[in-house]
């Protein structure tokens, strides 16, 4: 399916939906609310069929006080890809978990917690995944500092 | 809604799984972060139940660098350099990874020439890394010898690499723009010469491994994977293909010159150790018939479109490219703000996502096996780790 079908195609499925500007792979901003039973229809769906969950990541807009969650998937099946991107507030990062829907999802949602300090409700096994248990702070996050770290240039 | 946060301590613990009609206990085995055949600082923390593997928990984070935050503080010449060392045994992929995010992003052009020395080196370096995960493959399941054999040849490729490029290991070649150097003038010449002398020691690697009868029931029908769950598990590369599912992006999206050349997919039929060994053994073979229909016909042409310390600007928003590195997917996120530095850099490592498999493939099974699950999944830590 082409960018403009396959928009068209989740935007049935999820009405709510809107088209993420300034992206290079077709992005739908989705709530968090409805991300498991939207992520299970995407994947079962024999028409968009996304088996894989190729790339989860954080971003920190700390600006706009909000954390921008990015789940890149694709079907190999079908050779089309998707993004699915999801706000959260930045007081209180938490969103339901993939765990269930894509089970790469449990590591992947560990190192964003781990780096970045979002909460994934439901996540069987929720815990640092590269820094020690008790490290203090989340280091992929704006206002983060440390001793060593240096500034980033203009 | 409240999350709970959990700790090492309270994963491995908990009730006792063990079976037997004899009295059995449960008990934990630290493999590594120094254990030889996980080729780094990879942990695995195993429960065990007499010989048989029922959990498994790899602990990561022992080369953890923050490449991504270092990223943030330097400018996209200054991270390809970074990306060197995640995958060192695939250098030059990463750095064309990055490359190829930033190039697409601020519509950068190349030359045929460029796509065609990169996609050859690439594919060289793809030859290289098989050759040393062959070599240490066969050391991982007690014989020696394999060792001596794959590095002797891939030494032919570091000194091929060493006088165009002028390192072994971390190349920072491919640069957005271009390549660093043009091809050394003997770089022609030197291919053809190791093409000719790799093709007449590939037979050797077959009857010292793959004819082996004992390598042959060490792997065969050990460590499954089958197709569902390894795309569950994001597993991508030889892991994915071994398991029956021919997913390579050199052919569905193609980059480079892969598009004019003509080369096949290998893929397995049952996942186990043996088909992801045949997979990249078929591989190499596979590499050696791209290199041969380029390496006569490098176009000429510019090989740096831009100069070197010229600024990049990248204009602002969500980019997204990956690329097939010898074990997988290697993607990269590039989020700017329009500034000089990327604003957030994430990268999708293929090792990350491979490594997770090991649980599937091994709770269940014996201890013994699963040094050649391990290496059979030819894992690199510092990409996993980053």
């Amino acid at each position: 399916m082409d960018a403009p079908n396959l928009i068209a195609a989740v935007q049935a499925l999820q009405p709510d939906a809107t088209v993420r500007e300034k992206t290079d792979r077709p992005t739908l901003i989705v709530p968090a609310e409805g991300l498991v039973a939207l992520a299970t229809r995407l994947r079962d769906d024999p028409a968009l069929k996304f088996e894989l969950l190729e790339a989860h990541t954080a971003i920190d807009w700390i600006e706009e006080d909000r954390f921008e969650l990015l789940y890149l998937l694709a079907s190999i099946a079908h050779g089309h890809v998707l993004t699915l991107s999801v706000s959260v507030d930045r007081e209180n990062p938490e969103v339901p978990t993939l765990c269930n829907v894509y089970p790469i999802a449990e590591w992947l949602e560990r190192e964003s917690y781990d780096l970045m300090g979002i909460l994934y409700d439901d996540h069987p096994d929720l815990r640092r995944l590269f820094l020690e248990d008790d490290w203090v702070g989340f280091p992929l996050r704006k206002d983060y500092e440390d001793d060593f770290m240096l500034e980033r240039p203009e | 809604m409240s999350v709970n946060v959990s700790t090492l301590q309270a994963r491995i613990s908990g009730e006792s799984t063990a079976s037997s009609p004899l009295s059995t206990e449960e008990y934990f085995v630290n493999m590594g972060p120094q254990h030889p055949s996980t080729h780094g600082v990879l942990r695995l923390v195993l429960r065990l139940d007499g010989e048989t593997v029922r959990d498994v928990v790899p602990v990561l984070g022992y080369i953890h660098r923050g490449i991504e935050k270092m990223g943030e503080h330097g400018n996209y010449r200054q991270f390809v350099h970074l990306v060197d060392r995640m995958d060192y045994l695939a250098a030059l992929s990463n750095n064309w990874a990055v490359t190829m995010v930033v190039e697409k992003a601020a519509k950068m052009e190349t030359t045929d020439r460029i796509q065609a020395i990169r996609t050859l080196v690439c594919e060289l370096q793809r030859i290289q890394s098989h050759q040393l995960w062959w070599g240490v493959f066969g050391m991982d399941l007690g014989g020696f010898t394999p060792f001596f054999y794959g590095l002797r040849d891939r030494e032919q490729l570091c000194d091929i690499f060493e006088k165009t490029i002028g390192a072994r290991l971390t190349m920072n070649y491919i640069q957005p723009g271009g390549v660093m150097y043009d091809i050394h003038p003997d770089f022609v010449k030197d291919v053809k010469t190791f093409l000719a002398y790799f093709k007449s020691k590939l037979p050797e690697y077959d009857t010292l491994m793959s004819e082996n009868v004992i390598i042959q029931e060490r792997l065969r029908g050990i460590g499954k994977l089958s197709a569902e769950r390894a795309l569950a598990l994001g597993a991508t590369g030889p892991v994915l293909r071994a398991s029956g599912v021919a997913h390579d992006l050199r052919k569905s999206e193609p980059y480079g010159l892969y598009s004019q050349v003509d080369f096949d997919v290998p893929v397995g039929t049952t996942g186990d150790c043996w088909d992801r060994y045949w997979v990249r053994m078929e591989e190499m073979r596979q590499s050696i018939r791209i290199v041969e229909q380029l390496i006569d016909n490098i176009p000429e042409g510019k090989t740096f479109m831009v100069k070197p310390a010229a600024k990049i600007k990248v204009p602002a928003g969500v980019h997204y490219s990956h690329m097939e590195t010898p074990r997988g997917v290697l993607g990269v996120v590039l989020v700017s703000d329009g500034k000089e530095s990327p604003y957030r850099i994430h990268c999708r490592t293929p090792n990350f996502n491979n490594l997770w498999c090991i649980g599937e493939m091994a709770t269940g099974g014996r201890i013994g096996d699963l040094v050649a699950m391990l290496s059979s999944i030819d894992l690199v830590i510092p990409d996993i780790d980053r």
